[in-house]
């Protein structure tokens, strides 16, 4: 089953082409048919990761065509199969072929129709390609391929000035990481001779943790680009322009989380590097509490998700800089399921509520109240947020409580904190979310009204999917804490501590304190009690202050007025950037053109005026003195000539009589001499 | 097969469809001449594809070499031959030839029966320039494309196509003028220092650049890049080629972007690096620095253009850039990967003049402002014009990417902050391009004008067909491309850094001397 | 006996009348006839000059003139016949696109 892993891609490109070149003939068929290559992409997977997961699992190559060589370079298009991809195929290809089937209902009636499963194909193969190669240019081309999707996603109504500025801002934000991607993976090349995995993981113990550090933090660049981290999120919230499956499949599920896999894939280079680990546990840590802090205050349902899902992001990376790739890749999954479960359920209310006003549908201010009219949408959201605020035995419970354990072990106390804070808040603005938008009174617009309705099948089935994933995602492969299964499973593919190798001490030290797992003893009780305590607290908090006492937003709001409004503003970080990166490079681009055509092109221009304004002047000398003398002596007979042409005048009786008045002078003179 | 003048016929059988259409065919038989030069252009594809299957790829020296003496007693021959380096452009230039052909049915109006003979002789001089192996006969066909494209583009150009066509004519004019001096000064230095014979041979020339002191050597190579920079066109340069590409009709934007700038960075890869190694190693930093410099500023300044043919041109500046920096890299990767970019930019950059030729027929502006919301009304132009742009900005799985990915590991390779500066173009050309996808294809249709715009027809898409079939081919399976190129641009690369030893030697002598 | 004297002065008078009338009146007819009276003061000299030296070679070329002077009268008459065709007249002063 394994050397049938070509085929995974290959699905998705018939259904590309499919829909492709025969859009507009399919018309509403390209839904099922790009369904239905997902389906069998999906069964491939299935397939593998039973063979993967029953069978002798290991790691194993399948070669299909050497890509580029050049001199010493050489990079082959293959696919590497092993623990780690088994892992992600199962979520790319379960969740997008669930995303699928849900849009093949939601995009009803949508101009773009094929256009849109074209795309949706195009991404799983991108995300496929991504997932499989097996090394890092194959995984490039993944990585551009999805940034290419989520571009054409984003804006796929494009008729919306917004959604393609969105899209267009998070493809250049994508290509700024992609940048440090490529440096990253030059300097492994250089470092190591080749891109493949599996060599460049032999020669990782022989770097010196300088340049280990310096691949991991290059890399990280990418991966901060494409996961949404401090710096590069910005593009995330404004991706939500795009239709809900995608961001749901995309901007939730797998795409987002490529970085994070990218990462965990590198393991063996980070645990050499340990700066650039403690770098990743910082940044993903920030990101995790920036985030939440500004899905506290959002209103559009859709924004919320997202800068849920910028903070999710973060605890992965979180995970991954304090050495617990496992419990990373953990929460990557369980979150693929809640996460993607929330951003279906929440396209379900938005297409409830199509009769409402444009800027109404998501907004939660115009919600409230849908509890009733759409029971399904709304337990099966009610679990996605219980699973995301981490209350056990849902599946966010087992993994976020990992990665803070994790962090507390290996003696991040800071991040633990920060963790610990931002979990808080998610299970706050999660249920906030939950009773602005379904329970108290509905403030929907009264148009709109009486067309709210539940969702039909192909929607609601995927939702009760996801749903049940949601609840035993977690716990399956997840208990005990630090030994579950998907730990044994995942074990092969992340780096262990060499033996004896050139690991440094640090390095053995995260990785002793992450690998080991079961950490016995009270402390481990305390943390699962502290992180029950914090989710459930969070929910608590929710309930007093947007069912029970409904008064205590407007005033905490008039309280901390400005803090709100920081919050409500992002903390002003677009306008930032927008002065900061945006305004300058325009003005430069402005100023260099004006550069370009005055002074380069002035220089060529110049240069030839110069050319012709000497030439004039060596012409008027010519002119003047050296053809003056030549035109002189023309000039000076022909003006005695105009004199004396006036003495031929045409009667001959005057001649006669100047020449009879010549023959009386000369005789007069002969005569009288 | 060996025998016959293979790329003799293919170089001089345009020219010879040129003499035949001048003489023996009617002003008025518009059909019949369009019908016999696209017939010219095919034949001469048909007859240069035996290149690409019967090339030798384990070969790094000539192929399908032919000499004849021509002025013997200055040492002139006709001598020409391919290697790795130039038969993809050999191709490429019959390739482009059909295209441009056939973009020009309905393009042009006016005088067809010159049209066709300019295009005809300008294919001439362009094979002529990458199979001449004779410096003499190389700087011969480099001036004889002057003269055609100088027409091309003052007669059938756009509204100053006069100051276009005199500005691109006496710009190359000036540089070609400068290289022949170099070349003469390396015809005597090699009469006095190397083999002490006059000749314009470049297999005999080749080999005797070490013997030629480095001060002597930094003049020629300052020569040879004045001529080759201007034409390629580097930073500072390079503003000939956007005023000449707006003005140009569409075939000749194409062959200008597709071809002609390939012949300055054709001439680096055959004469300066290879006649001149040293110079050439002491140039690179300064080299690199214009390149760099080049793609960071041709990006930023094309993302300040209105007009979508000057925005085009900026990026081919910006491209270029990229070609020179991998050429400078002096590694087989740098080489190879700019050998690459330069076929990859004739495709994607040629397509996407002829892109812009597409809608400029229909709506005459080239204004990004007048356009905005077309993927509504041309569904298929969008999707043509979506792929040529991404091939352009090096998405991976298209041919930009190869060429770009192996510049920067080749530049990296040399050194790392010549690749980290040269990603940022990497950004910026991603920039520019979507910003102008954008403006163009999405939004609302708010011009009426383009609510009649119609789609691209057969005729578009057959002549766009097997360029984006290349962008494909050259993305997923470069394989075939870079195979012919590789042991010529390593015996290239070789041969630079060979004299590396000698090269510091020198530099020491030329210390001491400047002490004393 | 007439003397010398008269001869010449009659000449002298007639070749002047002939040569006022030459320059001096507008009608080609008139001006042909003038110059008939030239011819003629010259004729009456020569023959007078014939007389006084007793040598007939003035005779000789008193007749050889008469001679000439018809020929002359015809082609003359014949040019102003043909300019009279042109332009419907004879005016000498009128006929001066021979200028400048």
């Amino acid at each position: 089953m394994i050397e049938l892993a070509w085929l995974i891609p290959v699905f998705p490109v018939i259904g590309v082409l499919i829909n492709g070149l025969f859009g507009r003939h399919v018309g509403e068929k390209a839904g099922p048919i790009a369904s239905v290559m997902a389906g069998l992409s999906l069964l491939v997977v299935l397939g593998i990761a039973s063979q993967m997961i029953f069978g002798a699992g290991g790691s194993h190559t399948v070669p299909l065509w050497t890509w580029v060589e050049a001199g010493s370079f050489s990079a082959s298009m293959s696919f590497l199969i092993d623990p780690l991809s088994t892992i992600m195929l199962l979520v790319v290809a379960g969740v997008g072929f669930l995303v699928h089937v849900y849009a093949v209902g939601y995009m009803h009636g949508d101009p773009g129709y094929p256009r849109f499963f074209t795309y949706l194909n195009l991404f799983m193969l991108s995300m496929f390609l991504l997932v499989l190669g097996d090394n890092y240019l194959v995984m490039f081309v993944g990585w551009e391929g999805v940034g290419l999707c989520s571009y054409l996603l984003i804006g796929f109504w494009y008729e919306k000035q917004s959604a393609s500025d969105a899209g267009k801002k998070a493809f250049i934000v994508n290509r700024i990481g992609d940048a440090g991607f490529l440096l990253g993976m030059f300097l492994i090349w250089t470092l190591t001779g080749s891109l493949t995995y599996t060599e460049v993981f032999q020669a990782a113990p022989e770097m010196s943790a300088a340049m280990a550090s310096a691949v991991g933090l290059l890399l990280f660049v990418g991966a901060v680009g494409k996961s949404a981290q401090i710096p590069l999120y910005v593009w995330l919230p404004d991706a939500m322009e795009g239709p809900t499956p995608v961001s749901a499949l995309i901007h939730a599920a797998t795409m987002v989380t490529a970085g994070v896999y990218m990462v965990a894939r590198t393991s063996p280079i980070y645990v050499m590097g340990p700066d650039a680990m403690s770098v990743i546990a910082i940044v993903g840590a920030l990101t995790g509490l920036f985030a939440a802090s500004i899905g506290l205050v959002q209103n559009d349902i859709k924004r919320v998700l997202a800068y849920s899902t910028v903070s999710q992001l973060g605890f992965m990376f979180m995970a991954l800089g304090v050495g617990a790739f496992a419990a990373g890749i953990f929460h990557l999954m369980t979150h693929a399921f809640f996460k993607g479960l929330l951003f279906l359920g929440s396209g379900s209310v938005i297409h409830a509520l199509h009769h409402a006003p444009e800027d109404q549908q998501q907004d939660m201010r115009y919600m409230g109240g849908l509890k009733d009219k759409m029971p399904v949408t709304y337990w099966t959201f009610l679990i996605g947020a219980v699973a995301i605020a981490g209350v056990p035995p849902l599946a966010g419970f087992w993994s976020k409580d990992e990665i803070l354990a994790n962090a507390f072990f290996t003696g991040h106390y800071t991040v633990w904190i920060m963790g610990t804070v931002a979990a808080f808040m998610t299970a706050f603005y999660m249920f906030r979310l939950i009773f602005m938008t379904f329970h108290g009174e509905m403030r929907v617009d009264h148009h709109a009204r009486e067309h709210i309705h539940e969702s039909p099948a192909t929607m609601t089935v995927p939702l009760i999917i996801l749903a049940v994933l949601s609840v035993i995602g977690g716990v399956i492969p997840g208990f005990p804490p630090e030994a579950g299964w998907i730990h044994r499973f995942l074990a092969p593919s992340l780096a262990k501590v060499p033996a004896g190798g050139h690991a440094t001490d640090q390095g053995v030290h995260l990785m002793n304190a992450a690998a080991g797992g079961g950490h016995s003893g009270p402390a481990v009780v305390l943390l699962i009690i502290l992180a029950i305590a914090v989710a459930v607290g969070g929910i608590a908090l929710a309930w007093h202050m947007y069912v029970r006492d409904t008064e205590a937003p407007n005033r905490l709001y008039e309280r901390f007025r400005g803090l709100y409004r920081l919050l409500l503003e992002k903390y002003y970080i677009d306008e930032i950037y927008q002065a900061c990166i945006v305004e300058p490079t325009y003005k430069l681009m402005r100023g260099l053109w004006t550069f370009d055509a005055k002074v380069v092109d002035g220089a060529v221009n110049g240069s030839s005026l110069i050319t012709v304004i000497s030439s004039r002047f060596s012409g008027i000398f010519d002119l003047r003195t050296v053809d003056g003398a030549v035109n002189g002596t023309a000039s000076f007979i022909r003006f005695f000539s105009q004199v004396f042409k006036y003495l031929q005048s045409g009667m001959v009786q005057n001649y006669l009589f100047v020449m009879l008045l010549g023959i009386f002078v000369m005789l007069s003179a002969y005569l009288f001499r | 097969m060996s025998n016959m003048p293979l790329l003799t016929l293919i170089t001089f059988l345009p020219a010879a469809g040129a003499v035949i259409i001048m003489l023996f065919m009617k002003k008025e038989q518009t059909k019949a001449i369009k019908g016999f030069a696209t017939a010219v252009a095919v034949l001469d594809f048909l007859i240069s594809l035996p290149l690409w299957f019967q090339f030798d790829q384990s070969e790094a020296g000539f192929q399908f070499v032919e000499k004849v003496s021509w002025i013997p007693t200055i040492g002139v021959s006709y001598f020409v031959g391919i290697d790795g380096i130039s038969v993809l452009l050999v191709l490429l230039t019959t390739l482009t030839m059909i295209v441009g052909v056939v973009c020009s049915y309905t393009a042009i109006e006016e005088r067809e029966k010159e049209y066709y003979v300019c295009l005809l002789l300008l294919a001439t001089g362009m094979l002529g320039t990458f199979i001449a192996l004779d410096i003499f006969l190389f700087y011969v066909f480099f001036e004889v494309t002057l003269v055609p494209m100088y027409f091309l583009i003052g007669v059938w150009g756009g509204p100053r196509k006069l100051y276009a066509a005199i500005k691109f004519f006496l710009y190359t004019l000036f540089g070609s003028v400068l290289m022949l001096l170099g070349i003469l000064a390396f015809y005597f230095a090699n009469f006095k220092m190397g083999t002490g014979t006059l000749t314009f041979d470049l297999v005999e020339l080749y080999g005797v650049g070490p013997k030629i002191p480095l001060s002597l050597q930094i003049w020629i190579f300052l020569a040879f890049f004045i001529g080759f920079a201007i034409k390629v066109p580097m930073f500072p340069f390079h503003t000939w080629l956007p005023d000449a590409h707006v003005e140009a009709p569409t075939a000749g934007s194409v062959i200008l972007a597709g071809i002609l700038l390939k012949m300055g960075t054709y001439g680096f890869v055959r004469f300066a690096l290879p006649l001149l190694p040293q110079a050439s190693q002491v140039f690179v930093p300064f080299m690199v620095l214009l390149s760099i410099i080049g793609i960071i500023y041709g990006a930023l300044v094309a993302m300040a253009q209105t007009d979508i043919k000057k925005l085009v041109a900026y990026s081919s500046v910006s491209h270029l850039g990229f070609v020179m920096l991998g050429i400078f890299a002096l590694n087989d990767q740098g080489v190879l990967g700019g050998q690459l970019q330069m076929i990859n930019h004739g495709i994607s950059t040629g397509a996407l003049f002829l892109l812009v030729g597409v809608v400029y027929e229909r709506r005459h502006t080239r204004l990004i402002s007048d356009y905005g919301g077309l993927s509504k009304v041309v569904p298929v132009y969008t999707v043509l014009f979506a792929i040529t742009m991404l091939s352009s900005i090096g998405l991976p799985g298209l041919n930009g990417f190869v060429g770009e990915f192996l510049i920067l590991i080749g530049a990296f390779k040399k050194s790392y902050v010549y690749a980290a500066f040269a990603v940022i173009g990497i950004v910026l050309g991603a920039a520019y391009m979507l910003w102008l996808f954008q403006r163009v294809f999405f939004g609302n249709l708010d011009n009426p004008e383009n609510e009649k715009l119609t789609d691209c027809n057969t005729r578009e898409v057959l002549y766009l067909l097997p360029l984006i079939i290349l962008m494909f081919w050259i993305g997923l399976y470069p394989k075939p491309f870079l195979g012919r190129m590789e042991a010529s641009v390593k015996k290239v690369v070789k041969m630079v850094n060979a004299a590396e030893a000698p090269q510091k030697a020198a530099l020491g002598k030329m210390t001491k001397l400047e002490k004393r | 006996m007439i003397p010398m004297t008269h001869f010449l002065v009659l000449g002298a008078i007639l070749f002047l009348i002939g040569a006022a009338g030459v320059l001096m009146r507008r009608n080609a007819i008139i001006i042909l006839l003038s110059i008939e009276l030239m011819l003629n003061a010259v004729n009456v000299t020569f023959v007078g000059f014939s007389r006084h030296l007793a040598d007939m070679t003035g005779q000789v070329f008193g007749i050889f003139v008469i001679t000439v002077a018809a020929c002359e009268a015809a082609v003359g008459l014949a040019i102003l016949i043909a300019l009279n065709r042109d332009r419907t007249m004879v005016n000498v002063d009128e006929v001066n696109l021979l200028k400048w």
